[in-house]
């Protein structure tokens, strides 16, 4: 062993008891400078190469070359080494008791109205709805003649009408709108016009002078009472779930034959019956029928070659049963404490 | 309408299902049933007994020891205390474990009934009950016989040891359906006995109503001249003569109870069983009060009066139809006879009245006199003219198999234009297509004459009887195929044909994208009426001039407070906000997107422009700038990134004078945003400040986009420039970001203010502001003299507003 090699291996072996016994990274990184830095003992052995004869100068290089790696490599696993166990001693240090309370993140809260009607939109919209509005100050005749519903017909008296003038009204129903978008006359239509209807019942736990319903409308050509019924059908499974049953009974409006209403089995009980359906297994959501000849009629159409179906429901039925409700006035009450829970 | 299920079965004598198989099939062909009343309800073990031996209780006066026989065994000892017991009577005994409905008189009905168990009174052994009517859940006024203050006691005759509830007629249900106004025909018991066996597929045989009456012509007894004939299409008169006043039979006591009507003397019984059995009702009168035996049908004159039979005196107008004799009043026609000339227990000669009013008319009359009477009721839904006289034929038929009078022969009918039955061509194809359905044309045939439409063959017609007033097209009669075939049997298919693109229109995205922004920023939605009380003008401040208060008026309105349409979003979210304010709720913060109605002229002679508004509010948590910051951030959402201009000088009575703004953008008005005025805040009781602001949709509307382009992002550094300003009082910051986005030229990126003072250290009249400006330029680096330059003319305009440099 040449005497240039010797002395390599013995700073190799020098940097590695440093590096062994260095207990900070601070002191890593002076071992580091006095050994490969520029004035360090590795580097002092290049500078010493022009003493060297030219055919042992690749010889040199490669002993320090060999040297400087194996005390990098040795320089990086301490310091590695160093880091791990600083990052075990911060995470230590910073454990937490993870069932202190949360810091509550604060957002609003949007209406269960609201959240039922988007539900409601969602399910028609996915069948090829448009989404619709029609005045809330409407004429007596688009509430009424128009539907089916002559002067002194005495489902005018049912109802209960606010009136502002002899012809202008607060509107009972959203049905009006079917009547406004017939008139237009762009078929074929495929509808919901939800909104807010107005009738002159005393504020109390099921009844609100104000309150909203949803309409629907369809006019096609080739419509059946089949097609409303698997429509609501599948409207009340994606409401209510899977696997509600829905069943129609006869009934009468003005402006839809045949009628009928429907009832959605119990979802709180499944049918069996319970307090909530009143042991009726069935609750009842909404009316509907085969649109009436005479309204199409006076809506502009044919009816030997258009027909349609159309329904209503009442928005607060729904969101009233579907959050289990049971008070109408909280819905306008606007108390925090109910919003919040939606 | 209610009926029992037996009086169903008088007319459709083989229906064999139960009350619960009824009720459910029933409803399912359109005869909706609301509720079912058994009557046997919580009865239970309950025989007839004969009282054989009635000694007084030794150790208690008001008691008695009594021996009944129960038809077997060994007669029992029963304890009973009714004061009318005695030997020898037919009692309803309730034996050992059996139930009874309810208490004494007066006691009611007990919910789950009353268990009677063998006991001792008093000393004495019991071994059951001898009831009372009551404690079998009816009463006396519908078992005029029995006593009022003791046990009820059967007639000879009845078997010793049968059934004693059903020996009363109490096997029985009593059902209350909801019928629809164009089924008029089933405000009576044969048409739903006729919707019942259709149903159930069995017979319906409705009542034989035979010819009647002496060889007498009643024409000689009294003349009839109708003088509006539109509001009295028909009216028919016989007379009976000889009245013999009695109980009517006990079924038809019987069937009258069970529609809670009170069995009073045969001639009340009949009429009432009439309107029940014929959904006709009659009048009675005292012939012999009738002066000039005539009657005429006439309406009164504005400003009379007359007496109904219950005493009140009732105004009477041009509008409302009178029965009068020839000198006077009678009747008022449909609703309620005279009080002179109604029937007393010394009648001897009965004039029954069974006419045709106008139900229009019969419905606004009641309304306007405020009288409501079964009869009118019955008469409101425009009854079919074609019933009247089938309905007094029975009544006279009646009244002659109950021996109750001799009646005279003919009857005096004026029905000058006769109601003929409507035709519908039959298409059974048609039928089918609306239905979906695939029903053969015989089919539907049998269901139209289990309804008694005729199909004439020969002319392809259905042919509806008059009483059917809802059947004059083909849709009516695919009801009826509907209902027969069953709801439940028609398929559930999807329309199909063309597609179409369903969705929701551009206004409602926008407004849905309000929401969203509102409840990011920690609103919850509420809802608020759209009328309310005109005081609330008075609490929000508006002058007597001011244009909110031209509110359009509800004719009709609940009450005061719900009597206009509302003109603005305010009182409605400070009356939520004082809800919560109240209920000790905490930092609240509301949203609502709801409707104001401006009228274009009053009185509305067009519907008037319903305009929708985003009003925010909130308490407890935030100033006016938190608000500004969610109508700013709302804004930019729907791709409003201009910057907004606010206009201090919006002189909103209802906000702070200094602390208010009217919400610019591009120019237009778009909104408002203030804290609401202390005087305000009182009136609504709320102790915290408040902060609202209103958007208008419909200005909104014109700048809103979704529409989105990519800017590429910035490649070159940025450099930031502070500058720390000493600023009169006066200048706002609106002024200071004019002059930095004029004069910063296109390197200006941005700018933001990052610090404002006043007070200590800062001369009065002014205040120390503190902008950070970032310049930029998109192709290249700055160079700092670009930089200078542009700081020197921003720094020079700044200087002209009197503003000095910080150093």
């Amino acid at each position: 062993m040449s005497e240039i090699e010797k002395k390599v291996k013995e700073i190799e072996a020098g940097a590695a008891d440093a590096i062994r016994s260095a207990d900070t990274v601070d002191r890593l990184n002076e071992i580091k400078v006095s050994f490969l830095g520029k004035k360090g003992l590795l580097t002092s052995v290049l500078k010493g190469m022009k003493n060297v004869p030219a055919e042992e100068r690749p010889k040199v290089g490669k002993w320090v070359n060999d040297a400087r790696q194996s005390i990098e490599s040795a320089l990086a696993e301490r310091r590695a080494r160093f880091e791990e166990e600083m990052l075990t001693r911060r995470l230590e240090s910073e454990k937490i008791d993870v069932t202190l309370p949360a810091k509550k993140q604060r957002m609003g809260h949007r209406h269960p109205n609201t959240i039922a009607l988007e539900e409601v939109e969602r399910i028609f919209i996915g069948m090829g709805y448009e989404v619709v509005e029609g005045p809330e100050i409407e004429y007596d005749e688009y509430n009424f003649t128009k539907l089916n519903i002559p002067p002194n017909h005495p489902a005018k008296d049912e109802q209960d009408t606010f009136y502002i003038t002899d012809d202008i009204l607060l509107r009972t129903q959203t049905s009006p709108v079917q009547a406004r978008i017939m008139e237009q006359g762009k078929l074929p239509i495929r509808m919901i016009a939800p909104g807010r209807v107005f009738r002159s019942d005393e504020v109390d736990a099921t009844h609100s002078p104000s309150f909203h319903q949803i309409e629907g409308l369809v006019i096609d050509k080739g419509i059946t009472f089949a097609d409303l019924k698997g429509t609501l059908d599948v409207f009340a499974k994606k409401m209510f779930g899977e696997e509600t049953k829905t069943k129609f009974r006869p009934h009468h409006f003005p402006f839809t034959e045949p009628s009928a209403e429907m009832d959605v089995s119990c979802f709180k009980c499944g049918g069996k019956g319970c307090r909530f359906c009143k042991g009726e297994g069935w609750i009842e959501i909404l009316g509907c029928g085969m649109v009436h000849p005479h309204v199409l009629e006076m809506c502009g159409l044919d009816p030997e070659e258009y027909g349609g179906f159309a329904f209503g429901v009442g928005l607060e039925r729904i969101a009233l049963l579907k959050y289990e409700i049971d008070d109408m006035r909280l819905l306008y009450d606007n108390d925090i404490r109910f919003l919040e829970q939606f | 309408m209610n009926t029992s299920m037996s009086w169903i079965k008088r007319y459709v004598p083989d229906l064999d299902v139960t009350p619960k198989e009824y009720c459910d099939a029933m409803t399912l062909s359109g005869t909706k049933v609301e509720t079912c009343t058994y009557l046997d309800k919580d009865l239970d073990k309950i025989v007839v007994g004969r009282v054989l031996t009635c000694e007084p209780h030794p150790d208690a006066d008001h008691l008695h020891v009594c021996k009944v026989d129960v038809g077997s065994g060994e007669p029992l000892q029963i304890v009973c205390g009714a004061p009318n017991v005695a030997a020898g009577q037919l009692v309803p005994v309730v034996l050992d474990g059996g139930h009874v409905a309810g208490t004494h008189a007066g006691g009611g009905a007990v919910e789950g009934g009353v268990a009677i168990k063998k006991g001792k009174l008093r000393g004495v052994e019991s071994d059951g009950m001898i009831c009372s009517i009551e404690e079998l859940g009816s009463s006396h006024e519908f078992y005029p016989e029995a006593d009022p203050n003791g046990i009820y006691v059967f007639p000879e005759g009845t078997p010793v040891g049968a059934d004693a509830i059903g020996e009363l007629g109490l096997h029985d249900a009593v059902i209350e359906y909801e019928i629809t106004s164009n089924r008029v025909d089933c405000y009576s018991v044969i048409g739903i006995a006729r919707e019942a066996a259709a149903t159930f597929h069995k017979d319906f045989r409705p009542p034989v109503v035979k010819e009647t009456g002496n060889s007498e012509d009643v024409h000689d007894y009294i003349s009839v001249r109708v003088e509006d004939p539109k509001l009295c299409p028909r009216y028919t008169a016989r007379v009976v003569k000889n009245v013999k006043l009695g109980p009517s039979p006990k079924w038809m006591q019987r069937c009258l109870a069970s529609n809670g009507i009170r069995p009073i003397n045969n001639v009340v019984d009949i009429t009432n069983f009439i309107m029940e059995e014929y959904g006709q009702p009659m009048h009675s009168y005292d012939y012999d009060t009738i002066r000039g035996h005539e009657i005429i049908v006439k309406r009164a004159k504005n400003g009379e009066k007359f007496t109904t039979l219950d005493g009140q005196v009732r105004d009477l107008d041009d509008q409302v139809l009178m029965i009068a004799d020839k000198e006077r009043y009678v009747g008022l026609a449909g609703i309620m006879g005279g009080e002179d000339s109604m029937i007393t227990d010394n009648v001897h000669t009965v004039l029954f009245e069974a006419a045709t009013f106008d139900g229009t008319n019969i419905r606004l009359t009641s309304k306007r006199i405020g009288l409501q009477t079964d009869a009118s009721q019955k008469f409101d839904k425009g009854l079919d003219p074609n019933t009247a006289r089938e309905a007094i034929d029975r009544a006279c038929q009646l009244m002659e198999e109950f021996g109750a009078g001799e009646v005279v022969g003919g009857c005096v009918d004026v029905y000058p234009e006769v109601r003929k039955p409507s035709e519908v061509v039959f298409e059974p194809d048609k039928i089918n297509a609306m239905l979906g359905t695939d029903i053969s044309p015989e089919q539907m045939i049998r269901y139209f004459e289990k309804e008694e439409l005729v199909y004439d063959k020969e002319r392809n017609v259905v042919i509806a009887p008059t009483f059917r007033q809802d059947i004059h097209r083909t849709c009516d009669l695919a009801e009826e195929v509907a209902r027969f075939y069953g709801y439940a049997n028609i398929g559930t298919t999807l329309p199909h044909g063309a597609a179409t693109a369903g969705g929701i229109t551009f206004d409602m995205r926008v407004l849905e994208t309000a929401r969203d922004i509102a409840e990011d920023c920690g609103f919850s939605q509420g809802y608020c009426y759209s009328f309310e009380s005109p005081k609330a003008f008075d609490k929000l401040l508006f002058p007597e001039d001011a244009p909110e208060r031209r509110a359009i008026a509800i004719r009709n309105p609940l009450g005061p407070d719900f009597s206009i349409m509302r003109t603005t979003p305010l009182n409605g979210m400070l009356t939520s906000l004082a809800t919560n304010y109240n209920r000790r709720n905490k930092a609240v913060r509301l949203y609502e997107t709801g409707n104001v109605y401006l009228a274009k002229s009053l009185p509305l002679t067009e519907l008037p422009d319903e305009r929708m508004k985003i009003t925010l509010g909130m308490y407890g948590d935030g100033d006016f700038f938190d608000l500004k910051g969610v109508v700013e951030l709302f804004f930019e959402k729907i791709g409003m990134t201009k910057k907004p201009e606010y206009r201090a000088d919006l002189g909103r009575c209802y906000f702070h004078p200094g602390r208010q703004a009217e919400i610019l953008y591009d120019g237009q008005s778009v909104g408002e945003l203030g804290e609401v005025h202390p005087k305000v805040m009182k009136n609504y009781g709320i102790g915290e400040r408040t902060y609202i602001a209103i958007l208008d949709l419909k200005n909104i509307l014109p700048f809103a986009t979704y529409d989105r382009k990519y800017v590429g992002i910035a490649k070159y550094p940025a450099v930031t420039r502070d500058i720390s300003m000493l600023v009169p009082k006066t200048v706002t910051a609106a002024e200071i970001e004019h002059i930095l986005s004029q004069r910063g030229g296109k390197i200006l990126e941005s700018y933001r203010l990052f610090d404002i003072y006043e007070g200590t250290g800062i001369a009065d009249g002014y205040k120390s502001m503190a902008y950070s400006l970032v310049f930029r330029h998109k192709d290249k680096t700055l160079e700092d003299q670009e930089i200078q330059s542009a700081m020197k003319k921003i720094l020079n305009g700044l200087q002209g507003l009197g503003i000095e440099l910080r150093k």
